[in-house]
Parts: C-alpha cells; structure tokens; sequence
C-alpha cells in the first residue's frame, strides 16, 4: 500500500450541516484544533432546505409554555420508544440553545414584542394534551433551516474551525482494541486519500432519504455515516423507522413545510372535503406526520385523490390570503411555483406523502458519544465514535418524529456532543494508534472500488434501489411484500458491490464519490427491510397491514440491527427522565 | 431531441477545454436544466458538476446557461434553451477545476473578508435579544442569500479584480450585518469598507439583480453601504 | 483592506465623492461656457469674460475637476485592464507607464491652462 498521508486533529467531525457544524463551533470555541470533513460546502449541506422552523418552549406566543409539555408532546409523537430521558435533555436545555443561536445572529421572524415568532407545528399541545393547539415553532419565515445552517457556519468563520470543504469521507480508521481514531476520506478536487487522524471521531452526515425513489432529501443524503458505522461492525437503532413527509410537492418530491397547515392550510380530496377531520377529530391537519400521511394514502387507495390519475391530494392555502403567505411562507410560494407550476395563492398544492426523515440512526447516549450493544445485552460506549443530528438515534424522535424536532435535535445534540469531547480532550484523551492492518483494512472498500472492473451503471442500481425501497418498505408495509423486498436487496447487494467505476480519473471524479454512496445507500436500505420486516407491529411510521396494532408487550423497545450477520436485537427505551415523572405509554390518539 | 452543447474540462487529459455536443431525448417535457444535466450524467458519468438539494437553497449548481448565469435545477428548459440549443458553460471569471466546476475559493474569501457573523460588544441577555419586526424586516432581501455566486460571477469589476472587489455576494452579507440592529460593530465594518476597491468597485452594472436566483438585489444593498459610509465622513 | 498608493484620495469614498463634485463642477462650467457660445460671442466679448477675476477661477476649478476625473476615472480603468492578473508579470509595469504618462499629460495640461489663464 502506498504510504498514506496523515493529518491530525484534536476532533474531526464529518458532515457539515447543523449537527456537524453545532458540534465543530463548540470545540473551535474552546480552541481545540477541530477539523469539519464536508462532502460539499457547509451551507449546501441538507439542513439548509429545513423550512418551518424550530421547535422549543421558550414561552414567546404563550407566555405560560413549559418544556414539560412539549416533552410530552414528543414522547407521545415518538409513539413512546423515544428515550424520555434524551428527551428531556432536550426540551429543557432547547431554550438556552435557541437563545445562543440568537445571539450569534439567526435572523428569527419576530413578534410585536420583539421576541422570536412561533407557529403552531403538528403534534403540539399545551398542558400535557389537555389545553389545545400550542404554537411552539420558532421560525425565520419559512427559511429557518437556511438562517440556521448560514448561522452556524459564520460562527464557525468567527472560531477559525478548520474545514476540509468537498472532502469525503469513505470509512472509519479503528485500532485494535476496538477505538474509532479517524476517517480515511478523499479530497475531491486533487482525488488524494488521506487518513485524518482524530481523538474524537464526530459523525455528523445527516439521513439518507435517498434510498427511497420519492424523497424531499437532497442528492447528498445518501448515509455514509451508517454505512461506515455498519461497515465498521457497529450497530444501528430503529432504522426502520423512516418518516413521510404528508406534503411533498407531487411529480417533483421537494417539500412544502408543515408550517403552511401551522398557519391555517389544509389538505382536501377531490370532493374538496377536508378529510383530516374524519382521521384526527381534534387536531385534524396538525396530527402526527405519520397519521397524516397515512389518512392521505388512504384517501388516495380508496378513490378521493385528485389529479386526472387521482394520485395525490390538495394542500389549500389561497384562502390565507396573499400577504400572509408572502411573508410567512414565501419560500413555498416560490417552490410551488417553480416545482408544482401553481399559484399557492390563488390554487391549492398537488401534495403527496413523501420520504423525508430518518428517525433512526447509531445509538447515542445523551453525549454523542456512539453505542455498541454487547453479548450481555448491555450498552457499551464506543471509544472516539460520536454522532449526532439525523445519523444519530439518541433516541428523542422514537418511532416517528414531530415537525421542528429535528433542528433542535441537531442543536442539541451537536452541541452536547462538542461540550463532552470539550471536557473528554481536557481530561486527556489516549488511544492506541492504528497499525499498518488497521488503515488497510480501512481503505479496503475503497481500494476496491478504484480497482474495479466492468459491473453495471450506479445510476441504474441506484434507479433500482430506491424503486424497490419505494415499492416494498413505503407507507404502508407488510410481511410477504415485505420479505421480497429482501431477496431484491440482496440480488442487488451483490451487483452494488461489483458496480462499474470506468472513470478512474483523480480530479473531482464524482463518478467514484457517487459509486462510495450508492454503497452506503445500500447499507442504509438492507438495514431498514431487514428490520421492517422484523418488528411485527404497527407503531408512529412503521405502518403494517399484517400486524396493523401496536404491540408493547413485545415491541416497546429499540431495535438494534448489525449488519455483518444481518441480526435484529432488541434494546431497552429509556423510562426514566430525571426531573419529571414518566410519561407512561397510551393509545395515541389526535 | 435537445441539442446540448457542453463545456468539458478534465485536466488529466485535455490539454485545453472544448464544447461537446450532446443530444438529449427531453420526453417532451419541460425539465429543469438539472434534469437535462443527470440525463447527460447517466449516460456519460465522466461529466462533472456540482449539485445538492435540487430545489434552489443550498447554491450548488450555479452554471452559465445559453450565456446567462442561473441555478440549473430552478431553470426550466423553456427558460434557459434558445432555438432547441442549450450551451452550458462554468460560471465565468473563476478558475475551472474540471468540466462545470470552478474553484470559489476567491468568491469564499471575499466573503469571508466582511466578517460575515453577528458582533456585538454589550453582554447578552437571558433571552433573545428583542428586534421589532419592522427592525427584523430590514434583513429581509439580504439573508436569503445562498452564495451561488451566479452574481459575483456575472460582475465585470469582479471578474478584473476578484482578489479586492468584495463583490456583490459578499457586499449583500457585509451590508445584512450593517443593517442588523444588533450587530454594534458598524463603525469597524464600514472602517474596513472604505478602501478605492471593498465597495467602490461597482459601477451599478446590474448584472447580480438580472441574474440573482432569489431574487435578491445586491446593488440596492451596496447603494445602502455607500451612503452610510457618506454620512460617517460628512 | 487594500489602499493602493496611486489612488487619489486613497479612499473609495473620497475618489468616489471626488469623481461627482468634479463632474458637477465640469456639466456647470461647460454649460455655462456652451450657453455663451451658442447666445454667439466676439472675440472682444470672449476676452472680456476671460479678464475677470472669477471666470479665472471658475475655469481653474473645472480645469482641477477634470484633472481630478480624469486621475479617478483613467485609474479605475487602469486597474481594472492593466493588471497582472489580465496580462501577466508585465501587467504591473504597463499599469505605472500608464499611470505616469496620464499623471505627465494632466500635469502639462494643467500649467499650460495655468499659463493661459493668467497670462503669464
């Protein structure tokens, strides 16, 4: 092998949208040397396309809000395998986050008061459900993901963060006593690989909404932090928990944020009924997202779609009137116009459920820091192996996620996690080195990839992929679909690795970056139909025909995937918030 | 059939770059220029581009299209193509990396030169700092900024003098931060603007407002700057 | 930033500010002078406006302004042309040549106008 350039860091983090970028700012501020691996731009990273806003109790709309609530609120949307005690964390430090975010500049919308706007998002209630619709969403018009990520990035300029912009990363680097010390990653724009060398591995690489054909997700959301996870033996947790986002713009997949229905849209059948009030009597369009999502495919199955192929439903919004949704919602005037070619002023949206969020992702404790499962059944911290934001599964979203969750998800938990490794580098952090073999068996996957010969189009195995995801593991699932699902992924597990890299070229081939991704999708993709098919109940996003109830007596409980022997285990939810009583797991109803 | 005619660069093995043509069966439907670019790609994976959330926020494929700068994934065919010919170049005025894809690091520095990040001296409350809206909507039209560089790269004065000319780009973000109320840094920013090049550089050509993909008007917002640093000399 | 040694003010304001008093002072001068013209005037009538004080004056202000706008104008166009960046190692070398042989031409102009102006 030929030697391998090394470069040395205090932290590395990989990926650089919000959680990547939370996290970096922290260890930069505290002026440790800290390392962000991006595959593209910072501010082009997917957090970027979050719309409606953040959701927190910072008790601006209603002054009497309490983070209790909107940790019940969460709890219940998870359908109760959310762990109450991250959830705690993170509704109540949720306040002091979003007021550091503030002062760094967020443009918010603002109240008369002066202090930051709120809107009512799906799944909010006051007083524990009992005192109606709250309006705990804080936004920036409907570019919220946009002033957020552009934030973070400029407090990252301020902090001198070192940042290894249109690099990617390929694999993990761990020792031989188990430890992740690093990434192999390629600089896109020379080809060379580089082993950056790191005492806290951070991965921060977002979701991978693109193992599905239908996706609000951007082309870069393809899972390489769990497919390194996977590839290095560590598990993923409740992975088959994948969200639907009720309105994706139909034909074009890109999102309209749920703020539109928080402002007073709805969404009507071809009778012009608005039939949410037949699923969600009380909430009605501000149900959980995976309610409404549902009710609308049912809507469409049962013959009330609209559309000359009745394969969607409308999203109304005319009737706010042109001002408000020029200034509340003008991003989604300008989407709808470009992407759905409709006047959202004058005609209602052609709107479809549409892959939009992974809920799980590698098990985290409340630090970031990244968990094994082992033969006892017992958590085990992986030594310089963090995650946070969407790749991580801390787990605050549980079986489904509420909308403006996943911003302070990523706020949190970036931060969380930089405040520990902050302290963990103080403390002094020692990890063996890794050998010749360890950095070989790193590199493996990608010598083999540059190496290859022949094989089928990426392009046409990803077509495929996601065509099987979108068929087989969609809204709606069951077992016997479920399980041919599988054998397809398989047949293709063998195809994906052999996939035809003929460009060898070194500068920024994104040929072989898109092979490396279409590698992981797969990871991301076999984990989610192996563990689909394995929780045999219905439960927040994972919806069954053939086991259409939710069954705590066997399923109250993480799932834990390891990919090397394809296994399915099971793992403890977190009971146990430290200043609140537990909120115990009910019939979820809106 | 669309006739697309394609600006290639790999400096591995092309001694100089050349336009390739390219048919493209379109099906008839009015595609994004994006589209149009991934129909290309499948076909020929050789062909190299930037893209990322393919709805116009994240600034990724910011390309020259039939001579006019535009995100390719918010341009629709009917837009952009001219006698059934689409010519897609880089964006002009940077360096090309390979094929559609030019080194920013210029664009970046400047942008990086207006200390793009909030400063404020007096201690922070316990809550958000309070801004009315009507003081909140005097950022409206300057945050929305993505840094596609379509209009830095449709400058003539930056194209002469990418290394001192902050650019329309990094001029919007230096005056958001003028304009934010709770940005105190003013007189140190303006300081740092008044040298014959940051700012004076632009000679209200226009070309950012035509071709700005949001929409967004960085001449108004240098205009802006240029009076405040008038009523701080006066 | 940068503050080039050669600008005039050595602020983009002060050159910026420069560049427009001195074309208002020029539009001012010229239409007065062209207004003259066209209203037809005679040799004695046209050496009479010129053999007072403050037509000297008025004219030696227009004749610093367009010194002045020209200094501003002709250096921007410099910079922006003649350039290492446009034109190589060479690009510096032309731009002072330039530099000097405007600064030359304006500087004879501007004691030739002197000369005529107050007869000396």
């Amino acid at each position: 092998m030929a030697a391998l350039r090394t470069i040395s860091f205090d932290g590395v983090i990989v990926g650089g949208g919000g959680a990547g970028l939370r996290a970096s700012l922290q260890m930069a501020q505290s002026g440790f040397k800290t390392a962000v691996i991006s595959k593209v731009f910072p501010t082009r990273s997917h957090t970027v396309s979050a719309q409606g806003g953040i959701t927190c109790a910072i008790a601006s709309s209603d002054p009497d809000d309490d983070w209790r609530w909107h940790m019940y609120d969460t709890v219940k949307g998870a359908d109760y395998i959310g762990d109450q005690d991250a959830i705690e964390y993170m509704c109540s430090v949720g306040p002091e986050a979003i007021y550091e975010l503030e002062h760094m500049g967020l443009p918010f919308s603002r109240t008369e008061e002066g202090r930051i706007y709120q809107r009512p998002f799906g799944g909010q209630s006051k007083n524990y459900g009992k005192g109606g619709q709250a309006a705990r969403t804080c936004a920036a018009a409907d570019r919220t993901g946009h002033a957020l990520l552009h934030t973070l990035y400029q407090g990252n300029i301020k902090n001198q963060t070192v940042f290894l912009n249109e690099w990617y990363a390929t694999d993990l680097v761990k020792n031989q006593d188990g430890a992740v010390v690093g990434v192999i990653a390629i600089c896109i724009e020379t080809g060379e690989t580089v082993y950056v060398k790191s005492k806290a591995t951070v991965l921060a690489t977002g979701g991978a909404g693109r193992i599905y054909a239908s996706t609000t997700n951007a082309h870069i959301n393809t899972g390489d932090g769990i497919g390194m996870a996977l590839r290095a033996g560590f598990p993923v947790q409740d992975i088959e928990m994948w969200q639907f986002h009720p309105t994706g713009i139909a034909g074009a997949g890109t999102l309209v944020t749920e703020g539109c229905r928080g402002e007073g849209g709805y969404l009507i059948n071809k009778d012009g009924e608005r039939f949410m009030e037949r699923y969600a009597p009380n909430a009605k369009d501000l149900a959980g997202r995976d309610v409404v999502a549902r009710s609308m495919v049912k809507e469409i199955l049962e013959g009330r779609g609209c559309g000359p192929n009745g394969d969607y439903v409308y999203l109304k919004l005319d009737h706010l009137g042109e001002e408000v949704l020029e200034s509340r919602l003008p991003g989604i005037c300008e989407l709808s116009r470009t992407f759905a070619h409709v006047d959202p002023t004058k005609e209602p949206v052609p709107v479809v459920p549409t892959c939009h969020y992974m809920m799980g992702g590698i098990p985290t404790n409340v630090h970031g820091q990244a968990l094994n499962v082992d033969q006892n059944g017992e958590d085990a911290i992986i030594p310089g192996l963090y995650a946070c934001g969407e790749v991580a599964c801390v787990s605050v979203h549980g079986a489904n996620r509420l909308g403006g969750n996943s911003l302070l998800d990523l706020v949190v938990f970036g931060r969380a996690s930089g405040l520990f490794i902050e302290k963990a580098l103080r403390e002094g952090i020692e990890l063996r080195d890794a050998s010749e073999t360890d950095l070989e068996q790193a590199m493996s996957r990608l010598d083999k990839v540059n190496n290859s010969s022949g094989g089928e189009k990426a392009g046409d195995l990803r077509k495929e992929l996601q065509n099987t995801m979108q068929n087989y593991f969609g809204v709606f699932r069951n077992g016997p679909l479920m399980q041919q699902g599988i054998v397809k992924l398989a047949d293709l597990r063998a195809r994906i690795e052999n996939a035809e890299l003929s460009d060898k070229s070194m500068v920024f081939n994104t040929a072989r970056i898109e092979v490396l991704e279409l590698q992981n999708l797969l990871e991301v993709a076999e984990a989610t139909a192996i563990t689909a098919e394995e929780r045999k109940e219905s439960r927040g996003a994972h919806a069954r025909d053939d086991f259409d109830s939710r069954d705590d007596e066997n399923w109250l409980c993480h799932s834990v995937y390891f990919a090397p022997d394809k296994r399915v285990s099971k793992r403890g939810v977190n009971f146990e918030p430290k200043t609140v009583e537990t909120f115990q797991p009910t019939i979820r109803s809106y | 059939m669309l006739q697309v005619s394609i600006y290639r660069y790999n400096p591995e093995t092309d001694a100089e770059p050349y336009m390739q043509d390219v048919q493209v069966d379109t099906g008839g439907k009015d595609l994004m220029v994006l589209d149009v670019m991934e129909l290309i790609k499948a076909e020929d994976a050789t062909v190299v581009y930037r893209r990322s959330c393919r709805e116009g926020v994240c600034g990724s494929d910011g390309v020259n299209m039939n001579g006019i700068n535009g995100l390719a994934c918010v341009t629709p065919l009917s837009k952009a193509v001219r006698k059934n010919k689409l010519v897609l170049r880089p964006l002009p005025g940077l360096p090309v990396i390979r094929d559609l894809v030019v080194d920013m690091s210029l664009f970046y520095a400047q942008y990086e030169k207006v200390q793009p990040y909030l400063q404020n001296h007096t201690p922070a409350p316990a809550i958000e700092r309070l801004q009315t809206p009507e003081e909140r909507e005097k950022l409206d039209g300057l945050y929305e900024c993505i840094l596609c560089a379509c209009c830095s790269t449709a400058c003539p004065s930056f194209w002469w003098n990418p290394e001192r000319f902050i650019g329309p780009a990094g001029l919007l973000q230096a005056y958001r931060f003028l304009a934010d109320t709770r940005d105190t840094a003013t007189e140190e920013r303006l300081a740092r603007l008044d040298d014959p090049f940051s700012v004076f550089r632009c000679h209200g050509i226009q070309n950012c407002v035509n071709v700005c993909p949001k929409g967004l008007n960085p001449t108004r917002a240098i205009g802006h700057i240029r009076s405040m640093l008038l009523s701080r000399a006066t | 930033m940068v503050t080039p040694v050669t600008s005039l003010g050595r602020s983009g304001l002060y050159d910026w500010f420069v560049q427009r008093a001195s074309a208002v002072i020029l539009l001012a001068y010229f239409l007065f002078v062209g207004w003259t013209l066209v209203c037809g005037v005679d040799y004695e009538a046209w050496d009479a406006l010129f053999s007072q004080t403050w037509m000297r004056v008025f004219s030696l202000l227009a004749l610093v302004s367009l010194c002045a706008h020209a200094w501003v104008g002709l250096w921007a166009v410099f910079t922006d042309y003649l350039t290492e960046r446009m034109l190589g190692a060479a690009g510096n070398a032309l731009r002072l040549l330039a530099e000097a042989v405007s600064a030359i031409i304006m500087f004879t102009y501007f004691v030739w106008g002197i000369q005529i102006l107050w007869g000396l």
